[in-house]
């Protein structure tokens, strides 16, 4: 990318800013990796801004960032905090990792002694700074509380207010947002802006690109190199004027969506409620309502672009509408009862229920979301319906199968994505394949036909005798989706299936979905990304082990507007109103029982 | 069919791919070899002994040289009195000690049987009872040699080990052991590992029946065991010159059941274990006691009532008896029998609780 060098001012002064952290060429390789995990990335982190470290999973992010803590040495390169070693400097940095080292036995306070001991903070300063971080943290409540019963966003408080019992002159936080709802994640993000106000210099990484939209400064990573960097804007900026949102076309959206996407002038696209998203290729007009040839109704009118539509356009653009794999499909033969249903499903785990009366009948051909915070039963449901627990009550059955009578045949008309890669890892693409064409029983004929229809669509020739556990991670997401629609079943469970991928992977992903729901392939997916729950049909928003709303993600966001008035809310405002509207339910109902 | 196959192939591979695995496969069972053969060698060489010899006549002489020129004693200790004997036995100086009394060389010299005490350190009673077998086998030989019309003197034999050869105890031993071992290690492994990389819903949510995902898990440790069980029944015969008298047959039929019951045990640790790690400690737990009260590291009857008792459901004890019967005493198919039953119930009870472990921790 031709950037001009970063000057060192910030974004809203005309002052310049104290460089706090500056890396330069740094070049980071692991044993046994084919490329190097960062190849020559150079950075500076400013007093006073956030600065956003954004990229997939596996992009070299927590590389960077231990070796800015010191924890790694560089193969080249050169790391310079407040221009000392790191090692000089460890007093002035606070570093979050990903799993911060909360005692999971100690009590919120205890926790925090424990670290200002090991910082060596004066006893006499302790009963002061607990107060003011707790405070800032909003756990004074929760002092006594242990750590490990702590929801995940308030262990990521705790772990900041742990980092800060010495104010640090720079601050390292690994992905804090995620295993994150999110509510606690702005909330992260609010009491770190704060810590700017202090002088304090952060880098901020994540996987989340609207995270990164609200960054001073970003530097875009993808497997181990430098996309861009400079304030988020600039790279929002290159689709100006390229986003339309299209609306009021006659075809189903999926559909839609597959037809427009295959034309030329078309990089990216995406569906958001009724109207489909575009991004125009560089140089490209805006394309007529009836070139869409999709009926009267139509509409054009510009979009918003988003720090995501950058991406893309760095990535060279989303693939083509046409799903391979769906093409391939068998259609499957239309049924009028629900491919998925669950009537009153409960799952108790001793005193604790995970999962209350869960409700809902997914017709055939249709995508159906499980959206919630962590913790909230969303995993619980999801898993009662593919068999991986048995419900204390309720019924279940998939594709017309009685999950407690015939496990077997439910299980035998599913295909499963879990949340985390989970083939086996030591086996290689080509043993995988075999596996799990034998484990759901196809013949050695048809095995053999599947296996190179995948290999074929997935792109997988030239890698069948790698270990799978050793493949870039987007490979392992179309290994993953591979294994499972090898059999073509009727009903896919899709548990987190992109998360931590990147925005082009993700694209290709739901390609492969949308096309497969076309030939009436029913999809149970859960997810945490707001965007993806647009392509439902229905969503339920699942939130302590209830089913707090339900409907088409449309209908949803307007029933958020009507709690909070906003007009055109997005599904995560949608998702934190309709959250925070339970709360409060909850307390007044609470507060009317006592 | 095709499940079953998909999920045996499966497990072969996972086995031999992950090179962690394979060196689980390999090096552990080596290194045994090498440690048992070598090391732990229950031989008593470089040991002192004591005599107090009363007698002062040519032939407590002659008995004092023959036991100073065997290759296993050390040292002679010359001692005075009963109290030097005690000293020299509470002090560890020697391990034990030679009484010859004064009528000794009358006695031998009247043709009437000689006799001579053995005070023995019974602290350690295994070494001890070892060097007994030298000396009694030095008096025998030599009122054998010395005075050959004595009739009812100390006469030790060996039956079974005519040379006293360690290593003709050690190997058929051997086998019990180190198949035990890399069974354990391997099978505890495998339902740990997959929960640990989380491929284990994957595998509970594929149309795989229970019974085939447990049998494709019984089958490479089960490869793995009798690889290496007759590997060994070779390599005794062949490079360490064991004799092999018994029934080749019996010999592999027992074999397997040993191997099924320690499969057992083995997927119970699996199951009950939530980390590869947890499941390691596992396996080290079962390990232990199933060699110690196996009779291979001590005799069973040298242990006390209660833990004797305990040893009978330890699946080594009976398999040990087997393969010793089999390797040095043409050990006849009734006997065999008689050892193999309890095994099978063993097997039958450990494959059971693995099974209904491994069914009602699934969630």
């Amino acid at each position: 990318m031709p950037q001009a060098a970063p000057p060192d001012t910030g974004p809203d002064t005309g002052q310049p800013r104290e460089v706090i952290a500056r890396a330069t060429g740094l070049v980071k390789s692991f044993k046994g990796a084919a490329a190097p995990a960062l190849a020559g990335v150079s950075m500076t982190v400013e007093a006073g801004t956030i600065t956003g470290l954004v990229g997939p999973d596996g992009a070299g992010k927590t590389t960077l960032i231990r070796l800015l803590a010191g924890l790694l040495r560089p193969d080249q390169g050169e790391v310079a905090i407040l221009g000392q070693r790191p090692a000089m400097m460890l007093d002035q940095l606070g570093y979050m990792p990903q799993r911060f080292g909360l005692y999971e036995d100690l009590t919120v306070r205890e926790n925090l002694d424990l670290y200002a001991e090991l910082r060596a903070l004066p006893r006499e300063e302790h009963e002061e700074t607990f107060a003011r971080l707790l405070e800032f943290t909003d756990l004074a409540r929760f002092q006594d509380r242990l750590a490990g019963n702590l929801s995940g966003g308030m262990k990521q408080k705790l772990g900041l207010a742990c980092t800060l019992v010495r104010t640090p002159r720079l601050m390292l936080l690994d992905e804090p947002g995620v295993g994150v709802d999110p509510i606690s994640r702005r909330e992260l993000w609010a009491m770190v802006q704060h810590l700017t106000a202090q002088g304090i210099g952060i880098l901020w990484s994540t996987a989340y690109l609207d995270e990164a939209e609200k960054c001073d400064r970003v530097y875009l990573l993808n497997e181990g190199s430098l996309l861009f960097e400079g304030p988020p804007g600039d790279l929002t900026g290159r689709a100006e004027e390229r986003v339309i949102q299209v609306s009021g076309f006659e075809p189903r959206r999926r559909r839609f969506l597959t037809r427009t996407l295959d034309r030329p002038d078309i990089m990216d696209g995406t569906i958001q409620g009724r109207s489909v998203r575009l991004l125009l290729r560089d140089g490209c007009d805006v394309p007529t309502a009836e070139s869409f040839a999709a009926g009267d109704g139509t509409q054009v009118a510009p979009g918003v672009p988003r720090f995501e539509d950058g991406f893309i356009e760095i990535l060279g653009g989303g693939p083509r509408g046409t799903s391979a794999l769906a093409e391939n499909y068998r259609t499957i033969p239309r049924d009028e009862r629900p491919a998925i249903e669950a009537k009153g499903l409960t799952r108790n785990f001793g005193a604790f229920t995970a999962a209350r009366d869960m409700d809902f009948a997914i017709p055939q051909g249709q995508i159906y979301g499980l959206l919630g915070p962590n913790g909230a039963g969303k995993s619980t449901t999801f898993k009662m319906l593919c068999g991986l627990l048995t419900p204390s009550e309720g019924y279940g059955a998939v594709a017309g199968n009685d999950l407690r009578r015939s496990a077997a045949e439910a299980r035998a008309s599913l295909g499963y994505m879990a949340q985390k890669f989970s083939l086996y890892g030591e086996l290689s693409v080509a043993q995988n394949l075999d596996f799990f064409a034998g484990a759901y029983n196809l013949g050695r004929a048809d095995a053999r036909r599947a296996k190179e229809a995948m290999i074929e669509i997935f792109d997988l020739g030239d890698k069948l005798d790698m270990n799978s556990g050793a493949l870039p991670l987007g490979f392992k997401q179309r290994l993953a989706l591979a294994c499972a629609v090898m059999h073509q079943p009727p009903v896919l469970f899709l548990d987190e299936p992109t998360s931590g991928v990147d925005p082009v992977t993700r694209r290709m992903f739901w390609t492969h979905i949308n096309g497969l729901v076309e030939k009436g392939v029913t999809v149970l997916v859960t997810t945490h990304f707001m965007d993806e729950a647009e392509y439902c049909d229905d969503v339920s928003l699942i939130y302590r082990g209830e089913q707090i709303a339900t409907g088409t993600p449309d209908a949803l966001k307007a029933q958020a507007g009507a709690i909070t008035g906003a007009a055109d809310p997005t599904m995560e405002d949608a998702f934190i109103a309709l959250i925070e509207a339970s709360d409060l339910d909850r307390e007044t109902n609470g507060n009317l029982a006592a | 069919m095709q499940r079953l196959k998909a999920s045996i192939v499966k497990e072969i591979w996972s086995m031999l791919r992950d090179p962690k695995a394979r060196i689980v496969l390999v090096v552990p069972p080596l290194l045994q070899l090498f440690i048992f053969t070598f090391a732990t060698t229950l031989d008593v060489k470089n040991v002192d002994v004591a005599v107090l010899d009363r007698s002062g006549g040519t032939h407590a002489a002659e008995l004092v040289q023959r036991i100073a020129g065997s290759p296993n004693f050390r040292n002679i200790v010359y001692l005075r009195s009963s109290q030097d004997l005690r000293h020299a036995i509470d002090n560890q100086k020697v391990i034990a000690a030679l009484v010859i009394e004064e009528g000794f060389d009358r006695a031998l010299d009247k043709g009437r049987p000689g006799r001579v005490g053995l005070v023995l350190d019974g602290r350690r009673s295994n070494a001890a009872q070892i060097v007994a077998g030298y000396v009694s086998g030095i008096t025998a030989q030599m009122d054998v040699e010395a005075i050959p019309q004595m009739e009812g003197g100390p006469q030790v034999t060996h039956w079974f080990n005519p040379s006293l050869d360690f290593i003709w105890f050690t190997l058929p031993a051997l086998i019990v052991i180190i198949v035990a071992i890399a069974g354990l290690a391997i099978t505890s492994q495998t339902v740990a590992r997959e929960r640990e990389l989380g491929t284990f819903d994957q595998l509970l949510v594929s149309p795989l029946r229970v019974h085939e995902i447990l049998i494709g898990k019984m089958v490479p440790p089960f490869l793995v065991g009798f690889g290496n069980g007759t590997l060994f029944l070779v390599v005794a015969q062949l490079v360490f010159g064991v004799p092999f008298t018994g029934s080749y047959l019996l010999f592999f039929i027992s074999l397997a059941t040993y191997l099924m019951a320690l499969i057992g045990v083995g997927l119970f640790v699996s199951s009950l274990a939530m980390t590869q790690q947890q499941s390691f400690l596992g396996s080290f737990v079962a390990t232990t006691p199933l060699m110690l009260l196996s009779g291979y590291a001590s005799p069973i009857a040298n242990m006390p009532e209660w833990l004797q008792t305990v040893t009978y459901i330890n699946p080594a004890r009976y398999f040990l008896i087997i393969v010793q019967g089999l390797f040095l005493k043409g050990m006849p198919a009734a006997d065999v029998l008689q050892q193999l039953w309890p095994l099978m119930i063993i097997a039958l009870v450990t494959l059971t609780a693995a099974a209904w472990l491994f069914r009602s921790r699934m969630e």
